[in-house]
């Protein structure tokens, strides 16, 4: 004695409406956000210290919001760097929703902000899901974590509009292969940008920066084949 | 674990259309999940078990169908099955896939209602109206 009701409704809906908002009220002030997705330790905090920095002394006004699930140790590295920056405690939570964003925003963020980095939590599988409003979403791998973690984390890699290698200058004591690397991240994602960076020489210093700037700027992003739907 | 996120969103939406028919109950929700969501279906099931507890969803059976992963070559007009890890290069030409087919879902399918007539019988009459 049952009455079967059709709801076909995404679960996700209420985060993909909240995010819809916030990206439509941040670009109208226009501010764009940056989502920074990568697993803990691969060096994405040294990394958006050099690109703040950098922001910095190009007069660009960038800003970060910074997760993880305790300390502000992130958000005190990142000060060093000049720009306004805010931690966000998720008091256990694996990822940012885009209401979370939204509300940290209020009374803190400058309203001539540009550019606003969001420093997901490090964490490969749940963030992965969650739009945060961006207009950029970055993925990061160091040389350390092995060729194959495209492959292990398909949803990430997928979903990514730009990929960085990050401290490359230990590319060759971790033996890394970057060709495998490269065909791994083709085969979930193919057509997106792969950056080599490293903050310890230098390399690839300022190509965040400027992919940042050129979303914002309305430059056209690469569409992941994972997000769009087949015709 | 974000499919604690996940089961709440379920337990709330199902809880709202319930609250709008009146629906004393849920006998099961069924739910889409596809191969390339990023969701694993027993940590989901065990968040829904927590999330649902002293909701009118409390009981229900939760019904998780997964969704295989499945990409389309234009020029090729070839679908096929992008297996897991998920490959998005065409077998036949090897260019880029134009699309997902399927394989991101994340939908509530269907949710049965347990039905307020028999509800009131298992309960001999005004019981129901009265607590
Ligand atoms: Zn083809």
């Amino acid at each position: 004695m049952c009455r079967a009701v059709d709801l076909q409704r995404a679960v996700l809906a209420k985060n993909e409406a909240a995010a819809q908002i916030l990206r439509t009220e941040l670009t109208a002030r226009g501010t764009t956000v940056v989502n920074l997705l990568s697993s803990p330790g691969s060096g994405k905090t040294a990394l958006l210290e050099r690109e703040l920095r950098l922001a910095g002394e190009r007069g660009v006004a960038a800003a970060a919001l910074t997760a993880d699930l305790a300390t502000e140790n992130d958000a005190r590295r990142l000060a060093r760097s000049g720009a306004p920056v805010k931690q966000v405690l998720t008091d256990g939570l694996c990822h940012l929703e885009a209401d979370m964003v939204a509300r940290h925003l209020h009374d803190w963020l400058p309203e001539s902000t540009r550019l606003l980095f969001v420093e997901n939590v490090g964490n490969l599988v749940c963030p992965a899901g969650y739009d945060l409003g961006e207009s950029l979403r970055v993925v990061l791998a160091s040389v350390t974590e092995g060729e194959d973690k495209p492959l292990k984390y398909p949803t990430a890699f997928g979903l990514a509009q730009l990929v960085i290698v990050t401290k490359t200058d230990m590319a060759e004591a971790a033996e890394f292969d970057e060709a495998a690397f490269r065909a791994h991240v083709e085969q979930v994602n193919p057509g997106v940008e792969v950056l080599l960076s490293s903050v310890r020489d230098g390399r690839g210093a300022g190509a965040l920066l400027d992919r940042a700037l050129a979303a914002a700027g309305g430059n056209r992003v690469h569409t992941p084949v994972m997000a769009r739907a087949g015709a | 674990m974000h499919e604690m996120s996940l089961a709440v969103a379920v337990v709330d939406q199902v809880e709202t259309a319930a609250r709008s028919r009146g629906a004393v109950g849920v006998s099961s929700i069924e739910l889409d999940v596809g191969e390339l969501a990023g969701v694993v279906a027993d940590a989901l099931a065990f968040c829904f078990e927590l999330a649902c507890a002293d909701t009118v969803v409390e009981g229900a059976e939760l019904i998780t169908r997964t969704v295989p992963g499945t990409a389309r070559c234009e020029p090729c007009a070839e679908v096929w099955a992008v297996g897991m890890p998920p490959c998005l290069l065409c077998p036949g030409c090897g260019a880029a896939a134009d699309g997902l087919v399927s394989g991101r879902e994340l939908q509530i399918r269907e949710v049965r209602w347990a039905d307020p007539e028999a509800a009131r019988e298992d309960h001999r009459q005004p019981i129901t109206e009265e607590s």
